[in-house]
């Protein structure tokens, strides 16, 4: 998947989590800045989750800006997809 | 059946713990434009790690010839949730072409087209029109849904909410889904802090025949249930008569009194529906 362009996806409300999608140049690697809610307990398995939802799209460069509230794993995986398919202009409500 | 918006992870997630018969996921009405994607991607990843245990799972797509109806159907019929409810068909032709899809979608990922049952919303005046044709075109059809905010609106009423101007409209689809033996849901009602206004409505519905009714908020269930669980008084009256019923059938009679009045083949059978709806076995009594 190549990401063209900046894009979010998700919301501050509760359960849910806000993530923001930003391309970098190629080798620059995964920068991933996250905020939770819920750090201390499940900051690991989050980041782990967000690497594997990665891995599963084949991106190895991007930016990432991750603001949790609580959101369960399906959640998160949900908005990191969507995400990344409006920053890769496969679907509508890419941030203008 | 409880209508959860599709974009709203906390609703999705705690969508069954109200005690409602069904959840509808819906990625129409409740979602807006510019989430159609996210929320079609959510309900997706949601479907795959929820237990809606106890609940029958039914997602509302968009319709088809809106850019997300199809997208939609790509997304969500691999993952045969209970039921897909289509909304806004109007006409046999619609049905046909929507079915045709759904089964070729299922063709593509080896499934079965008995598995995932189909609800068709009525909500247009053709809609109401076409309702006994396109509700008995496939067997999938096991329930109708009246729309009756879009009806409202495409009849051009002003004032909606007394139900005067969809009365003909529920009766119409009431009929038909009786015709075809298949279960028919009423629309919302919209004015959540209106608990009197719900509870007569319900009763109102309930007299007319529907199933069951779509609610748009939790605090609904409680009273629709009540409306619709037959009360224990009723549930006496309608054990006395399958007894009775019982006891005549064996000496070959088919009409009989129950406390004074006459019972025959069909006030046994509304008897027996009474029991059913109450989960009591007919060999318990």
């Amino acid at each position: 998947m190549e990401l063209k362009t900046k894009a979010q996806a998700g919301s501050f409300e509760s359960s849910d989590v806000l993530i923001l999608v930003e391309p970098v140049e190629k080798g620059a690697g995964r920068i991933i800045e996250l905020k939770s809610i819920v750090m201390q307990q499940f900051g690991d398995d989050l980041l782990g989750q967000i690497h594997a939802n990665l891995d599963d799209f084949k991106i190895d460069d991007v930016r990432l800006i991750i603001n949790d509230k609580g959101a369960l794993p399906p959640t998160v995986s949900a908005r990191l997809e969507t995400a990344l398919k409006r920053a890769a202009q496969l679907q509508s409500g890419t941030l203008k | 059946m409880l209508y959860i918006p599709g974009n709203n992870p906390a609703m999705l997630q705690q969508g069954s713990v109200y005690g409602a018969d069904g959840v509808l996921l819906d990625l129409e009405d409740a979602v807006a434009l510019n989430q159609k994607d996210a929320a079609r991607i959510l309900v997706a990843h949601m479907l795959k790690y929820i237990s809606y245990e106890g609940c029958e799972v039914t997602v509302r797509v968009n319709h088809i010839d809106t850019p997300f109806g199809l997208e939609d159907l790509k997304q969500i019929v691999p993952l045969q949730p209970d039921a897909l409810r289509l909304p806004k068909v109007e006409t046999v032709d619609e049905i046909k072409r929507i079915l045709e899809l759904i089964e070729q979608i299922e063709d593509e990922h080896n499934l079965p087209h008995n598995q995932m049952n189909v609800h068709v919303m009525i909500e247009t005046a053709l809609g109401v029109q076409n309702v006994y044709d396109i509700a008995r075109y496939s067997p999938r059809i096991d329930a109708i849904s009246i729309g009756g905010q879009d009806l409202a609106a495409d009849m051009q009423l002003v004032k909606a909410n007394d139900g005067v101007g969809i009365d003909y409209a529920r009766k119409q689809v009431v009929m038909a889904a009786k015709a075809c033996k298949i279960d028919v849901f009423d629309t919302v009602f919209v004015d959540v802090e209106n608990e009197e206004g719900l509870r007569e409505e319900a009763e109102y519905i309930k007299k007319l025949g529907f199933t069951g009714k779509a609610i748009i908020n939790p605090r609904q269930i409680e009273v629709v249930n009540e409306v619709f669980t037959p009360t224990e008084l009723e549930i006496r009256k309608a054990a006395k008569i399958v007894k009775a019923f019982e006891r005549n059938k064996a000496e070959g009679i088919g009409v009989f009194a129950v406390d004074g009045k006459m019972v025959d083949a069909p006030v046994v059978q509304r008897a027996l529906r009474v029991l059913e709806m109450a989960d009591i076995d007919v060999e318990s009594l």
